[in-house]
């Protein structure tokens, strides 16, 4: 079957952008990727958007986005599945392609947080889980987490300082990715003594919202080759699954099903196993949630996510590095744009251009792990190099 | 009357409604399907196994067991002046899993995850409006049941 490959990439710099509309944000990564495949507009044939229309002011943003883009009579959609919006868009844009209606589709994932009030945001923080039969008790979405992280350390003797561990790695990652939110290092004593959101997690076990845009370009076996010029990253395995909403019907805390679901599907039609990923971009909305990813895409077994990153095993050189961009955590999480935001990192980085200090040596099959929610959601994509 | 669940309610109409008057009689309702027999908590009006539709409530014992717990420090609008506050959830013992806070039996130092608990139904008593939900207590803690005697019951 013809493959899809990613002939551009492009990505705004992520955090507070208070000097920019959404349709604003998503133009500089749709510029910048069109710039960086050498690509010219006409080729284009739809666009996705991956968002989450609930914090714009701005409705049905695709149609605007598509206007300010110059890109009408084209064809444009939004897909949401939370904070797994932006890898819906490259699923759909993928399908898209496979079913032969199209050939070349840009994918933007774009989000403007920082758009809603305090009291907004804490409303709809209240309304993350089953709001028929959870909400109603106060639950947060951090909440939900920290119940998975208590849990996994009372199986498994996970401790806060893996936790924190976790956040040490994405920040020192962080502070070499000149478009991340947080480009400074920390130490696992100023995370241990952070403030408490949802115990056992604190401030630095949690990702900070931001606004942002990322866009990549998808097209047909034949046209990446030809657009791509040899620097084309292929697209060869894309999972997708789904679990409960509500954490009352999950068969176990301590990892998320969706997420092996998706990554069996993935390895299965990439025809490679866990063993051969040599970068990963896992969704760390927690530093718990990179923990039970490791577990869940196989980098290690289960219980033992703990003991991985603290020997070191996540980093640039140990057995699987992830989040070499600086995960969510320290690049920042606009929800929309941050599967799209993966996809960019390894196609950089199987490009072997990711720069001197983060670019993991003889990068050839790359992951992205972007989870929806607490795991209602899952996509799990493996990228190749010729 | 299901918008007499909850301290903060999003969901006034469901199928399930009858819940809310049942637990404000001091019983925890689950369902059951007519057709198949299968028990959900939540109590579900559509059975997730057969797909049928018709249900009838079932009382739970209330009785689990408590799997995972966190305190909310950063709390939700609504309940921002009870923050911090503990959250849990209960496997319960005939099958089904539900999530709520503590109640007074049961210290916050004392919490411990497989701890068994009971769940009581409770009426919001400072409310002016009429407000049900239950709390987390511990094994043996009783509370004054109204109405019906417990069984099936629509």
């Amino acid at each position: 079957m013809s493959r899809v490959g990613i002939v551009g990439i492009g990505h705004t710099v992520f955090g507070r952008r208070s000097d920019a509309t959404v349709q604003e944000l998503a133009f500089e990564a749709y510029r910048a990727a069109l710039k960086d495949g050498d690509l010219d507009p006409d080729v284009i044939e739809a666009t996705v958007i991956g968002s989450v229309p609930e914090y714009h002011k701005q409705r049905s943003l695709a149609g605007v986005i598509q206007e300010y883009l110059n890109l009408n009579p084209k064809p444009t959609w939004l897909t949401e599945v939370a904070c797994a919006s932006g890898s819906a868009a490259i699923r759909t844009a993928w399908l898209s392609i496979k079913a032969g209606v199209h050939d070349v589709v840009a994918v933007i994932g774009c989000q403007k947080m920082t758009e809603l009030e305090t009291a907004e945001i804490l409303a709809l923080m209240g309304r993350v889980g089953d709001v028929q039969w959870e909400s109603g008790f106060g639950t947060t979405f951090p909440g939900y987490y920290a119940m998975f992280a208590r849990r996994h350390m009372h199986e498994f003797g996970t401790t806060n300082e893996h936790l924190a561990q976790v956040a040490v790695k994405n920040h020192h990652y962080g502070a070499r990715n000149t478009k991340a939110l947080f480009q400074k290092e920390i130490t696992t004593a100023k995370a241990l003594a952070s403030d408490p959101v949802a115990a056992p997690l604190t401030v630095y076990d949690c990702c900070a919202n931001a606004d942002g845009a990322a866009c990549v370009i998808l097209a047909g076996e034949r046209a990446a080759r030809k657009l791509g010029a040899g620097r084309e990253v292929w697209l060869d395995g894309n999972g997708c699954a789904t679990a409960s909403m509500s954490v009352l019907r999950r068969p176990e805390l301590t990892g998320l099903p969706s997420a092996r679901e998706a990554a069996a599907q993935a390895y299965k039609m990439a025809g490679i196993s866990a063993g051969d990923v040599k970068v990963a971009e896992v969704h760390d909305c927690f530093t718990i949630a990179e923990i039970m990813a490791y577990e869940d895409l196989g980098f290690c077994g289960k219980g033992e996510g703990g003991a991985f990153v603290a020997e070191k095993q996540s980093y640039i050189g140990g057995a699987t590095p992830v989040n070499v961009d600086g995960g969510l955590k320290a690049k920042g999480h606009p929800v929309g744009a941050t599967g799209v935001s993966m996809a960019c990192e390894m196609v950089r980085q199987l490009r072997g251009e990711a720069g001197e200090a983060r670019q993991v040596p003889d990068a050839d099959v790359g992951l992205t792990h972007n989870v929806g929610g607490i795991g209602q959601y899952c996509f799990v994509n493996v990228f190749k190099k010729d | 009357m299901f918008e007499w669940f909850g301290k903060v309610n999003f969901c006034p109409h469901t199928k399930v409604d009858g819940f809310a008057a049942h637990l404000r009689a001091g019983r925890l309702m689950g369902s059951t399907c007519t057709a198949c027999g299968h028990l959900s908590f939540p109590p579900r009006a559509d059975c997730p196994a057969c797909l049928q539709g018709e249900f009838a409530f079932t009382e739970m014992s209330g009785r689990g067991t408590l799997m995972t717990f966190t305190t909310i420090d950063a709390a939700p609008a609504g309940f921002e002046k009870e923050a911090p506050f503990n959250l849990g959830v209960v496997d319960l013992e005939e099958g089904g899993r539900l999530l709520a806070g503590f109640g007074d039996t049961i210290a916050p130092d004392g919490i411990t995850i497989d701890m068994p608990v009971q769940v009581v139904p409770r009426l919001c008593e400072e409310s002016p409006d009429i407000k049900v939900h239950y709390t987390l207590e511990k094994p043996g803690t009783t509370w004054v049941k109204t109405g019906p005697e417990s069984g099936e019951s629509t």
